[in-house]
Parts: structure tokens; sequence; C-alpha cells
């Protein structure tokens, strides 16, 4: 079977994300871009169900700006087989990415499509979902163990208060937790041969999705700055400072 | 040694960035969590050998044509750079077996080559180089050790000393002089690949202040049959030249060890002196700690700016003794001093054994004598700087 996997290029997460100045956005210029963390837990949980013989090819597929191909190949030095590009400049909502990853189920016929539970950018948690919805498959979200069992998938989810245990039959959709695995970094000479391994470009419009956003982003604002403490010498003031100053008492 | 033909530029940085960011991930995962135990037990760090194996980090600088990466010197550097920052010892397991791995690609046979390489690009056969001996380290035509003529090769007989990778490795370039009585000296040295046998062991693992975990070997050679064929380039008298061109590289490789050391004990600073507080304030508004960061990321810079001009010159295969020098001595020193000024900063906490400024302090001066001491990096600098601009 096949298993692809969306992978999205977002700000390194040790990056100290700054608000452009007009508030439009965050600032992207010259800083560092990687592979979403949760991403690569996808990559990582299936090249492990090839190497344990569930699947023969696992597919990354990117949506967005040129230099995503670079993500791309990320996944291809971990040990995907090959990439989709599929070429947009400017935001994309997760509709939007939603339905570009349903065609491109109908056309390469996947059993498993491993999605990060969110992206660390937006933090929408929304594209696992909704492909599952348009899909009208089964999904199993905030996996944090996979088992192929036969035609199904046991998969343990990370829910409030503990762990569920689910089986689902497949096809699914499966978004990832962090506690899925430890994904590899690739090895420098897998590095050079990702280089050899295709990639195919489509646009949204060739897939017959259309881009445009719904969503109007009115403005992005840094949080407050936490103000510092006061030292209260004695119960005495601390009561006055709650009741009067804080008013929480 | 460039990256194959069919990369275009910006296919280059992509595959530099990965690289690096690949090593990024193998530090922070594999190194950094056991570096100050190891470092401490001066315990060789088998684990981390064999995930440097899987990364490829033995076949760096070889050719693709010998299973190798073929990355440029200038990604090298920056490898080289990013390892030393967590632990510099890492580096030195296979940066001497680069040096030996280039004098073959660059002097080997093509039988040779193709021998002899595959095996040091796996890292399945790794080792080092063995110059320096009891009684000659800077004054290379003055060792001892012979290479005599036996049968279908030759036979050493001499000792060397502090050989890196001696003991844990599986082969080593030995210098030997196969003419004794030969003008100039230099005619009568030849390098020859010697692998471990029953009959070449080393056992003897030198003490020392720091670079520990990697093994310094010391070992006697009586009469060690080495057959012909592991003659580097097949003709006697070529050794040195053979080995000191490697040897641009090897200073290369210890300027970049002296960036990362150097930018180590920056950043930790950097990050200390606003954490510590003394009369009311981080000691970071404290003046004098402000112009020892500013010394310290000073040094830092030249350091790395010398260090990637004398690689960029190395890649295009221009002469870069002088460039290479220039690093290394600015980079050792570097380290030397940014370390020093890193202990001050930390306090009593950059004197303890529990936190990592004490084990750059100790890593450091290896630097300054390593791979021809900085006071021979001057005279080369002297010399061609003289050569170059003649009256
Ligand atoms: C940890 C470690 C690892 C090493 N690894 C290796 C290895 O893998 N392979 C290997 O072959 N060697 C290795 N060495 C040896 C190293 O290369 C030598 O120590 C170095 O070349 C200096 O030689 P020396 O110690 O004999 O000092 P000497 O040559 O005796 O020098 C002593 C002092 O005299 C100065 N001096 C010498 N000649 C001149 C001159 N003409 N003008 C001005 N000053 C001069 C030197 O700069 C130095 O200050 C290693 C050393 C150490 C400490």
């Amino acid at each position: 079977m096949k298993v692809l996997v969306p992978v999205k290029r977002v700000i390194d997460y040790n990056v100290k994300v700054r608000v452009k100045a007009d508030q439009t956005g965050v600032e992207l210029a010259n800083v560092k871009m990687s592979m979403n963390p949760f991403d690569e837990i996808s990559i990582e949980e299936a090249i492990r169900l090839k190497e344990a013989g569930h699947a023969e090819e696992v597919i990354a597929v990117s949506v967005g700006v040129q230099q995503c191909q670079e993500t791309i190949r990320t996944a291809l030095a971990m040990g995907a087989d090959r990439g989709i590009h599929v070429v947009h400049d400017g935001d994309i909502e997760p509709l939007v990415v939603a339905k570009i990853l349903k065609e491109l189920v109908d056309k390469e016929g996947p059993s498993i499509v491993i999605v990060g539970k969110q992206a660390i950018d937006d933090d929408s948690n929304q594209t696992g979902q909704m492909l599952a919805a348009l899909l009208g498959w089964g999904q199993a979200t905030f996996v944090s163990k996979v088992e192929i069992e036969g035609d199904s998938i046991k998969a343990t989810r990370e829910v409030d208060g503990g762990l569920e245990t689910i089986s689902v039959m497949l096809p699914a959709v499966l978004t990832t937790d962090l506690r899925l695995n430890e994904p590899r970094y690739a090895s420098l000479p897998n590095i050079m041969k990702a280089k050899k391994k295709p990639i195919e470009q489509f646009t949204p419009v060739e897939l017959g999705v259309d881009p445009s956003c719904r969503i109007e982003i009115l403005k992005v604002a840094e949080p407050p700055t936490r103000e510092a403490g006061v030292k209260v010498s004695d119960v005495g003031e601390l009561v006055d400072k709650l009741r009067n100053t804080a008013k929480v008492i | 040694m460039a990256l194959a033909e069919d990369f275009t530029i910006e296919e280059k940085e992509e595959q530099e960035r990965m690289v690096l960011e690949s090593v990024d991930r193998f530090l922070e995962r594999d190194v950094e969590p056991f570096a100050h135990e190891l470092e401490a037990d001066d315990t060789y760090p088998q684990e981390i050998v064999e995930k440097m194996i899987d990364m490829g980090l033995f076949g760096a600088t070889i050719g693709t044509e010998y299973g190798g990466l073929g990355l440029s010197v200038s990604t090298y550097a920056k490898i080289v750079e990013r390892v030393s920052t967590v632990w510099m010892s890492v580096s030195g397991i296979f940066n001497s077996h680069l040096i030996m791995a280039a004098a073959v690609e660059r002097s080997g046979t093509e039988e040779q080559k193709a021998k002899w390489l595959p095996r040091f690009a796996s890292g399945e056969l790794r080792g080092g180089i063995a110059l320096t001996e009891p009684d000659a380290g800077t004054d290379l035509q003055g060792i001892r050790t012979r290479a005599d003529k036996s049968g279908n090769g030759y036979a050493l007989n001499g000792a060397k000393t502090w050989i890196s990778n001696a003991v844990e490795g599986g082969v080593l370039a030995i210098l030997a002089k196969t003419n004794p009585e030969a003008e100039p000296r230099h005619k009568g040295m030849s390098l020859f690949l010697v692998e471990k046998s029953s009959e070449f062991k080393v056992d003897k693992r030198m003490k020392k202040l720091g670079y520990k975990g990697i093994d310094s070997g010391e070992f006697v050679m009586e009469d060690l049959f080495v057959p012909g064929e592991n003659l580097i380039g097949g003709t006697e008298g070529r050794g040195l030249q053979q080995i000191l061109g490697g040897l641009e590289l090897g200073r290369i490789n210890v300027a970049a060890r002296g960036v990362g050391i150097a930018k180590a004990c920056l950043l930790k600073s950097v990050e200390y002196s606003q954490l510590r507080k003394t009369f009311g304030k981080p000691i970071s508004e404290h003046q004098s700690i402000q112009i020892k960061l500013a010394d310290m990321a000073t040094q830092v810079e030249s350091a790395r700016l010398l260090t990637e001009q004398a690689a960029l010159a190395y890649d295009m295969g221009e002469r870069c003794d002088m460039e290479a020098g220039m690093a290394k001595l600015v980079a050792s020193e570097a380290a030397l001093s940014n370390s020093l000024e890193a202990m001050r900063i930390h306090g009593a906490y950059g004197y303890s054994k529990e936190f990592d400024i004490e084990r750059y302090y100790r890593d450091a001066p290896l630097l300054a004598i390593g791979e021809g001491t900085n006071e021979l990096q001057k005279l080369i600098i002297a010399k061609q700087l003289l050569a170059r601009y003649p009256v």
C-alpha cells in the first residue's frame, strides 16, 4: 500500500518569531524555515510502516511556495520515495489544503494519509479532520501509537485525561502527536541521493481546486509582555493589593 | 573533491543547509547529552562513532566515485566547526582519518585508490596519520623511522608518538625514511599505509590535559613488514610532499575547530552574563564584561572569515598554505583566549568540572600545537609573504 504524507514548511521551532511592523503577519524574511515538527513525525511513521513491510511507497506532499521543495527533499532524504509539490504563492487555508490533498488521494490511491495534528505556525489543527470528511474515510487523530492489524489500524490517541485506543478501518487518515516517535535525521549520503528522487509539480487549479482564501486576517499582534511583579512586606499589604489593585477578592 | 558536477549552485547551497541541519540534529541528540561523562572518564565514544558511520561522516571529503560524499572543504569546515562547538574530540576521529584519505586520493595510484578509498569512505576502515616521533614533531625531516627494502616490501623500524586514532583505528599512514642519506632530506621520505594485524598493534594511550575520549597512541615498530604495494603513490621519496599537501586541509580543519570552541565560549558567556547578577544587575551590564564579550565576538568572526576564505581557496584548487596558516593561527588563538575569557566571565562555575567551560579551556591549547605549532604557522605565513612580494 501507499502512504501519503503532507509536509509543511514553517518557521523553525528554534526561531523567536517576530510580528511584522504593519501587523499583517509574522516576519518571514531571512528567517530559518524547516519542516513542521509534527510532519517529521508523520514521515518517520510512514517510513517505519515501509520498513516493517506494511507500505510499499511513501509520498511526501507540500503545498506552497517554490522553497517547499526543500521541505520535500528533507522528507526524501529521511526516506520518502518521491514528492509532489503543489505550487502556490501566498496564504493558504486548511480547507484548501484538505481539498488539494483529497485530489491527490484520488490520483494516487494511498491507503493511509498521515498528517501532523497541527502546524506550529498557525496551530489550526484542522487539515487532517477536514480531509477525512472530504474523503469519507475514518480518522484517528492525535495518535501516539499505531499498529496495523489486517485491514484496520489500532491507534492509541492522546485525549484529555488519558489514552484512548481505537480501531479504524483502512483507508484512513491519521494525525500525529508528539509522542508517536522520535524522527530520524537524514544521513548525509541520503541527503545527496534525495536530489535524484522525483518531485512532481502541480498548481491547485490543475488539480481543480480554487486556492482563494475565505478568511481575512485583520491583525497579528504580539502577546502583551508580562509585567514585573511587586514584593509585598506583609499579609496586610497583600490582602489590600489583592482587593484594591488587582480587584480579585 | 567538489560536489558531483550535475548540481547547480542553489542545489549545492540547499544540500549544504540540509547537511548542516542533520549534523546539528546528530550533535543535539547523540553527542551533547553524552559528551560530559565520556570526556570526564576519558572514554572512547564508540556509540558516537557508530552514529558517525551511519551519518557518512568518514567519507565527507572523499570523492563520490569512491563512495564518499565529495563535500567541498567549505562545507566540511562548517561541519567541523559545529562538532567542535559541542565536543572537539569527536571531530578528531574523522579529521585525521580524512587527512589520511586525502593523501591517498591525491597521491595514490589508481589501484590504491580503488582498494582503500571505498573502505575509508564507508568508515569500515578508519585511521589517521603517523608523523610525529619522540624526537621529532615540527622538524619532520628529522624523523628516524626507517623503511628498508625487504622481500617484496619494506621493513619499518622506529617509534611514533601522539598519533590520533592509533589505538582505535584500523590503519595508519606512517611517514618513514626510505633513504636516510638523501639530500635534501625530504627526498628520502615515503608514506606507507599500514593496516593493523597480529604484528601491528597499538595499546599505549597518552594521558593528556584535554582532547579526551579520542585516543592518542604511541608505538614502536621492529622490522614491521609492509607490502610494497602500500607505498603511497608507488614511488619512494615523495612522502613529505604527500603529507604536507594534506596538512593544508588539516590546518583548515584545526581552524574550524578553533572557530567552534571560540564560538561555544562566546555563546555560553553571552547567555550566562545575562543571567548572573551582581550588585543588583546582570553582569552583562557591567562594562568590563561587555568589553570581554565584544572582543570575544570579534575574534570569532575574524577566525570564521579567515577559515571560510582558506576553505574557499582550497576548493578552488588555489595555493592556500598562507591562508590556511593564518586561519589556523587566528582561530586557535581565538579559542585559547575565548576559553579563558569565558572562564573569567563564569567565575567559579567556569572553573567547575560540572560545566563545559573548563573543558574548552583544556581542549583549546592543542589547537596551538597540533597540525604545525602556531610558531611554525608564522614562519609559513612570513615565508609566503616574502615570496609573493619580492623586491
Ligand atoms: C593531542 C595530540 C594529538 C596529536 N595527533 C597527532 C597525529 O595524529 N599525528 C601526528 O603525526 N602527530 C600528532 N601530534 C603531534 C603534533 O603534531 C606535534 O606535537 C606538533 O607537530 C609539535 O611537535 P613537537 O611536540 O615535537 O614540538 P617541537 O617540534 O619539539 O616544538 C617545541 C617548540 O619549539 C617551537 N619550534 C620548533 N621549531 C621551530 C622553529 N623552526 N622556529 C621557531 N619555533 C620552533 C615549536 O613551535 C614549539 O613551541 C599530536 C599532538 C597532540 C598533543
